[in-house]
């Protein structure tokens, strides 16, 4: 038994860690702040870093044309990111604050349009219900803006016959036909 | 037109070219005249302008041509939105003012070509400016054309061996542009990454085809 146990145990051959390379000795530590630091002999390449941050501008403009298109007739959308003063090379930092800042509006359209889509939906589930029930939405009015599509046209909460449908409780929905004219007929 | 232009590939500063591998300059020289488009210029202004409507401009930073020049126009400093690009522009122009307003031979050559392309072109006094053009960022206390306004540092500009010509987003030096009097053109185009070459080149042949058979 002890001898199984004697096999099994591991060899280390360096039971202490591998033995160090000579090291030179170390300077004191007053002595290593007198030392000037030590000058990179080349100059980093930029042009890695530059390729991708062109590449991920690329890409982020991409994604703020593909958000602009279905904002569309919608207003009250920023799509604008400040000019860097081109034409011209930018530096490094100003790429990276560029792509920062369109990173910034790609994020703030996106939301924005989300938003606006889920208000849509709730104003187009309230004509539906305008429809079918118009006494329950006395006067509301939603026009084509609130749906986040272009013209005119609106619908509308109102009494039929005047103030003896208010009195008699009887509402419809009054459709617009759309844009007014520009100019009135001849 | 008896035969195409003979185009020339432009020289790129190496900053520039390591920069955007795919910028490149085409140029062609053609002997015509500006001065008032035929009517048949002016019939075609007015079936282009026909073509474009709201829709047309929305979805037209997605169109694969215009939206490089966007892209470049971003890498290069530019706000697009602000400063639009060429293309972009006469679209914009169209919707605000119901047509294209013929203006004169030349500038409405490249109203087409630019349009129908989406390549941004550029012309000059062929007489005025040296046989080699090209493109290269500015140095220091540099003017436009030699004697126009100053310009500030590492600007991307077209120039020749002597000269800033024209600075990238479309100004042209005023002594070296072109003027009534003009008889040789050297037309330019930019190239950036995402334009097939046969765009350019059927930019630049546009421009010189209107020029020829309105001259």
């Amino acid at each position: 038994m002890p001898e199984t146990l004697e096999r099994r145990r591991p060899i280390a051959p360096y039971p202490q860690g591998p033995p160090l390379a000579k090291q030179p000795a170390r300077p004191a530590a007053h002595e290593s702040l007198l030392q000037p630091p030590l000058a990179p002999r080349t100059a980093p390449d930029e042009r890695p870093a530059r390729r991708t941050l062109l590449d991920q501008i690329e890409h982020l403009e991409q994604e703020l044309s593909s958000v602009f298109v279905p904002t569309w007739p919608r207003k009250g959308f920023e799509f604008s990111v400040a000019s860097r003063g081109g034409p011209r090379l930018l530096s490094l930092a100003e790429l990276e604050l560029l792509r920062d800042d369109l990173a910034t509006r790609v994020d703030d359209a996106r939301r924005s349009l989300s938003d606006s889509s889920y208000v849509e939906e709730k104003h187009r589930c309230r004509i539906e219900e305008m429809l079918l029930e118009p006494e329950k939405h006395k006067w509301v009015r939603i026009g084509n803006d609130d749906i986040g599509e272009p013209g005119c046209k609106h619908w509308h909460v109102r009494p039929r016959w005047g103030i003896l449908g208010m009195l008699m409780n009887w509402w419809r929905v009054n459709i617009s036909s759309g844009c007014p004219l520009a100019q009135g007929r001849a | 037109m008896a035969s195409e232009p003979e185009l020339q590939l432009g020289w790129v500063d190496h900053e520039l070219a390591d920069e955007f591998p795919d910028l490149a300059l085409w140029t062609v020289r053609v002997q015509a005249r500006s001065g008032r488009s035929p009517e048949g210029v002016r019939e075609r202004l007015r079936a282009l302008a026909s073509r474009i409507t709201g829709g047309h401009v929305i979805h037209m930073r997605q169109d694969p041509v215009p939206w490089a020049y966007r892209v470049f126009w971003r890498q290069i400093g530019l706000d697009p939105d602000t400063t639009r690009t060429p293309v972009e522009q006469i679209a914009l122009d169209r919707l605000k003012w119901g047509g294209l307003r013929s203006r004169n031979l030349l500038d409405d050559a490249i109203t087409i070509a630019t349009f129908e392309t989406g390549v941004p072109v550029v012309a000059l006094d062929a007489d005025l400016v040296g046989s080699q053009l090209g493109l290269r960022l500015t140095g220091d206390h540099e003017l436009l054309g030699g004697s126009g306004r100053p310009l500030s540092a590492r600007q991307i500009v077209v120039a020749d061996e002597d000269h800033c010509l024209a600075v990238l987003s479309g100004e042209v030096a005023e002594e070296r542009g072109v003027t009534p009097s003009t008889t040789n053109m050297a037309i330019g185009a930019i190239q950036v990454k995402g334009v097939p070459r046969i765009s350019v080149e059927e930019a630049l042949w546009t421009v010189a085809e209107t020029l020829s058979v309105g001259g």
